[in-house]
């Protein structure tokens, strides 16, 4: 990138080649979510297949909490609209309103976290581990790789914020903040499937 | 006063995402608590609503539009979805008709 920069004599021709750069880099970006959305719907299809089999085990009647359901639907839904202002903050290059924003959304998200963390290990104090039944096992994988994509969220809202702390709203840093944006919305995305599908389903 | 309302218009899609999505959230949690509707429809009352707050994310948080989103990505999101169809509506399809087959 900086290469391809830095052979581009005049400063226009640079900008214009950066700008190509941070387009492909977003388009890069957005297979890969688009493959991460199949990971996650074939995740979903097993769910689906395996949620019947509860090998004599607890069902989602006795172990699904809907408030605490509900809890996380609305830290990680304000996570996103926080987000949505972090971006707005950038693009007005008003970098002190964004830092507060992400830290927002970072405690909003880390919130999440604690929560599913909680849920976790009071099912597997249950007894209702993944090893206890298809089910489980399937709704920890499923429910286990959102959880873990959101605390990879976490720390990459981190290393945004330091790097707009250390280097300022430079074009390399808001692009990256921008590939950010795009990933915590995805992941909001993602729970819509898992409320609709496992917790919803699960209690009713 | 022009960078506010710059702000204010950038921020406005958020808000009514977010709107949006609070009362396609608040639904099918109600409906649920609430159990007035029989099982099967408050099913599909769940998934008709998911679709829909699928789409507001990707509209208002996402800012995907025919116009300015690049067709590249466009094409590159009908695809992924065409995958998921045949993926999902296949592997649904094999299983339950074994499932039927099998324990009936």
């Amino acid at each position: 990138m900086t290469s391809a920069a830095n052979t581009a004599g005049r400063a226009g021709g640079t900008r214009a080649l950066e700008v190509d750069v941070y387009e492909e880099k977003a388009f890069g970006f957005w297979l890969y979510l688009m493959s991460d959305a199949i990971i996650f719907a074939l995740l979903f299809a097993t769910y689906v297949v395996m949620a019947p089999n509860h090998a004599g085990g607890p069902t989602g009647k006795t172990l699904f909490n809907l408030s605490r359901t509900f809890a996380e639907t609305m830290l990680l839904l304000c996570s996103s609209i926080t987000f949505g202002f972090a971006t707005v903050a950038m693009r007005g290059h008003r970098r002190r309103a964004m830092l507060t924003w992400l830290a927002v959304t970072f405690a909003l998200g880390a919130g999440f976290v604690a929560l599913e963390i909680g849920e976790f290990a009071g099912m597997y104090a249950r007894g209702a581990g993944p090893q206890r039944s298809g089910f489980l096992s399937a709704f920890f994988t499923l429910v286990g790789t959102h959880g873990l994509h959101v605390g990879m969220g976490l720390i990459w809202i981190l290393i945004m914020s330091i790097q707009a702390l250390v280097k300022g709203l430079t074009a390399p840093v808001t692009s990256r903040l921008f590939r950010l944006g795009l990933f915590w919305h995805f992941l909001d995305i993602v729970w819509i499937g898992i409320f609709s599908i496992v917790y919803l389903p699960g209690v009713l | 006063m022009q960078t506010t309302d710059r702000a204010e218009r950038l921020q406005r899609p958020y808000i009514t995402g977010f709107v949006l999505a609070l009362v396609l959230t608040g639904i099918p949690f109600g409906l649920v608590v609430a159990g007035l509707l029989p099982r099967f429809t408050t099913l599909v009352v769940i998934a008709i609503l998911a679709v829909v707050q699928v789409v507001v994310h990707l509209r208002f948080f996402l800012h995907l539009d025919l116009k300015s989103t690049p067709r590249e990505n466009v094409l590159a999101l009908a695809f992924a979805v065409v995958l998921i169809c045949i993926m999902i509506g296949g592997s649904l399809w094999i299983m339950l008709d074994l499932h039927e087959r099998m324990m009936s």
